[in-house]
């Protein structure tokens, strides 16, 4: 690994700090200020719709937003949202990754396929799904359910939480498949060999080579992953609003709900704060574990 | 018991023939070098005896038992690869234990069987490591005792040098020599290396083509090249041609006029040789001698002293030729020399490419390497 540059060294003549101090200025105007405004707007008694009461607040917005239901609600379905989005992308993209690392007729073209949905913007790829799949009179699965002369489901108002995790998931499964498919061709194909000489079936392969060789690029798309999913905002906005009740609420659109609807400035960036925390102990359970996978 | 034999095997990637018809015979606790420049097959073909490639055509017979539909973990044979080829994520335990793995051998019959094989290498304080903290000797070690835990019927080794250095190739050659003579095992080794080739086999399939030119002991290919290519391409530095005229041929062999004008009466059947053949002498640089009285002379161009011996490029009428002397002589660059040979030494080659035959067979290409071998193998290689 890189040695820390001693301290002091000089490059051209320009002190280091000197150097950076140019990406530390940009970095502290654009999250730290935020960072601290958010922190001290959810110490003020701070809503639009009561404009004469003002003033430090004290802890009384942490107060109200941990004995509001919403807020554990809302963890649960972030939770939940991220974690099966994270399943489904993992091991659907490492066996599409599998499959499309076969020779078969039309590959190019049928994995150029397979990865544009991550070209889709998320509010429309929602609207599509919407209203061209989901849609409980008009839509595939519905039209797909007469067929078979079952009753469709209405998949916003019965299925709520799976109708934006197989939406969010139809636009990450891409991505994971991506990274993954870069990932497999690098596997030496003697070791593959190697492992059918030794009496590996295709089933042994892939468990004993190709998942531990998959192992690092798997750590990468959940981490990465796992940054965006946290926030996801717009394919819920589009589709259930969060609702029926909370049903599809996360934690982002909490907060949103709190400083946009309720105009509580105040308690939505408590919200925004608990936001960081949760998302700093995922982050630290995650960066172990990547940098773990990444030593060896 | 492990003998193999293939029967005009053919391998066709598309419209490019890679393999046009190999036939051979590799019998039991043998040890067989593919040798072949680069690009000629040696790898395909032991692939297809591997069971990783198909074979086109032909048999593949392993033990009597046509192989050719059987893949390769039943062919009960064992692949050391160039690139090692180690699982990069596993131990060298796991490494080396990972086809009793597969085969649902116990773990307790697992240890015993790769600790007996990592006595054999030396490896036993390493089996904790993983590749990646291995140097290149050491993980070549692992390839190798990832084969022989397998306890296969026939070794097979695609280059498994190529990767290390000089010294570190030696003391590996003189391992493996070392681990054919243990193992009593049939070992088949692909290199382009023709010192690896000369050294450990007993065997030699010289490749061009996809096509075998030449098969036979060491001393055979190197005292009786069959055709030009394998005269060429077995010892180092190669052998000199030179163009010369045919006079007549007798019983004791055929006379040609060397390009100096002198005559010469080289020991080799030239019965079917029309008047008028155009025919080549190969003679091997080393067998050169510097004489003041010899046939041929040329200017030095260059020197290249390598202590032992010292070898003379030399400039002739008609071209370039190696001789090898000895280190202590004093020629400088510019020195025109002469140089003759003994008749038995050369070569003559017809058009074609063949070589005319010796009239005496060389009488070290009798004798077998591994002199002191079970009475099974004294056969033979004729
Ligand atoms: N999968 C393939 N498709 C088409 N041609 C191939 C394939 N594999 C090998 N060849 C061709 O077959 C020929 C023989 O290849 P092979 O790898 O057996 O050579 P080699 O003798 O082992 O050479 P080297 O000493 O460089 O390893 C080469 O010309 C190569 O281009
Ligand atoms: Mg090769």
């Amino acid at each position: 690994m890189n040695k820390p540059r001693a301290a002091g060294r000089t490059v051209g003549g320009l002190r280091p700090l000197a150097l950076q101090a140019p990406a530390v200025t940009l970095l502290f105007l654009w999250m730290i200020v935020p960072l601290a405004m958010t922190v001290w707007f959810s110490l003020q008694r701070y809503n639009l719709l009561m404009p004469t009461m003002t003033g430090f607040a004290g802890l009384e917005n942490y107060e109200y937003l941990f004995t509001d239901p919403a807020l554990w609600k809302s963890m649960l379905n972030t939770l939940l949202l991220v974690g099966w989005v994270l399943v489904i992308t993992v091991v659907g993209g490492t066996l599409l990754a599998v499959l499309f690392q076969q020779e078969f007729f039309g590959r190019g073209i049928a994995r150029v396929l397979v990865i544009s949905p991550f070209f889709v913007m998320p509010t429309v790829s929602a609207l599509v799904w919407k209203n061209l799949m989901m849609h409980p009179a008009n839509g595939i699965f519905a039209w797909i359910a007469e067929l078979f002369g079952a009753q469709p489901v209405d998949w916003f108002s019965s299925l709520p939480l799976t109708s934006i995790v197989m939406i969010v998931a139809w636009q990450w499964l891409p991505f994971a498949l991506l990274i993954l498919l870069t990932a497999i061709q690098s596997l030496d194909e003697d070791q593959v060999e190697a492992a059918r000489m030794d009496g590996a079936g295709p089933i042994s392969i892939f468990f004993f080579i190709t998942l531990p060789h998959l192992r690092r690029a798997i750590s990468v798309v959940i981490m990465i992953e796992m940054i965006f999913l946290l926030t996801v905002f717009a394919e819920i906005f589009v589709t259930t609003s969060g609702g029926p009740g909370l049903a599809t609420t996360n934690l982002a659109y909490l907060i949103y709900i709190r400083a946009l609807l309720d105009f509580d400035v105040g308690m939505a960036s408590a919200g925004g704060v608990v936001a960081i925390i949760l998302a700093n102990i995922v982050a630290i359970f995650l960066v172990r574990l990547v940098a773990k996978n990444l030593e060896d | 018991m492990a003998t193999l034999q293939l029967k005009n095997v053919i391998k066709e990637f598309g419209d490019t023939h890679v393999i046009k018809g190999v036939d051979l015979e590799v019998k039991d606790r043998e040890f067989v070098v593919f040798v072949g420049p680069s690009g000629c097959g040696k790898s395909t073909l032991l692939r297809m005896i591997a069971g990783l490639e198909s074979a086109t055509d032909g048999d593949i017979v392993i033990d009597g038992k046509r192989m050719n539909d059987i893949g390769p973990a039943e062919r009960g044979l064992a692949m050391v690869f160039q690139s090692y080829a180690l699982y990069p994520h596993m131990t060298v335990e796991d490494n080396m234990g990972f086809s009793l793995r597969l085969a649902g051998v116990s773990k307790s019959e697992r240890k015993d069987k790769v600790l007996d094989a990592a006595r054999i290498l030396q490896l036993e304080n390493l089996l904790d490591r993983k590749p990646k903290a291995l140097s290149g000797g050491q993980r070549q070690r692992v390839a190798i005792g990832r084969a022989i835990v397998r306890n296969p019927s026939i070794f097979l080794f695609d280059e498994p040098l190529s990767n290390l250095d000089a010294a570190l190739r030696v003391q590996m050659r003189v391992e493996l020599a070392r681990l054919h003579e243990e193992l009593d095992a049939t070992m088949i080794y692909v290199t382009h290396d023709q010192i690896e080739a000369m050294t450990m086999a007993d065997k030699i399939v010289v490749l061009q083509g996809g096509e075998v030119e030449q098969v036979g002991s060491p001393m055979e290919l190197y005292h009786h090249p069959r055709n030009r290519f394998v005269a060429g391409f077995i010892g180092s530095p190669t052998m000199n041609f030179l163009p010369v005229d045919f006079q007549d041929a007798n019983a004791d062999g055929v006379q040609v006029t060397l390009p100096g004008g002198q005559g010469c009466r080289v020991p080799v059947n030239g019965e079917e040789l029309a008047a008028g053949a155009s025919l080549e002498l190969g003679i091997r640089p080393e067998h050169l001698n510097l004489d003041d009285n010899g046939p041929m002379s040329g200017k030095i161009q260059v020197i290249e002293r390598l202590g032992g011996a010292t070898s003379l490029y030399v400039q002739m009428d008609h071209g370039m030729i190696t001789v090898v002397a000895d280190g202590d002589i004093e020629h400088k660059v510019g020195d025109t020399i002469r140089f003759g040979f003994e008749p038995f030494r050369g070569h003559l080659f017809r058009e074609d490419g063949l070589a005319l035959e010796s009239l005496q067979r060389h009488p070290l290409t009798a004798i077998n390497r591994q002199a002191n071998r079970a009475p099974a193998d004294s056969g033979d290689d004729q």
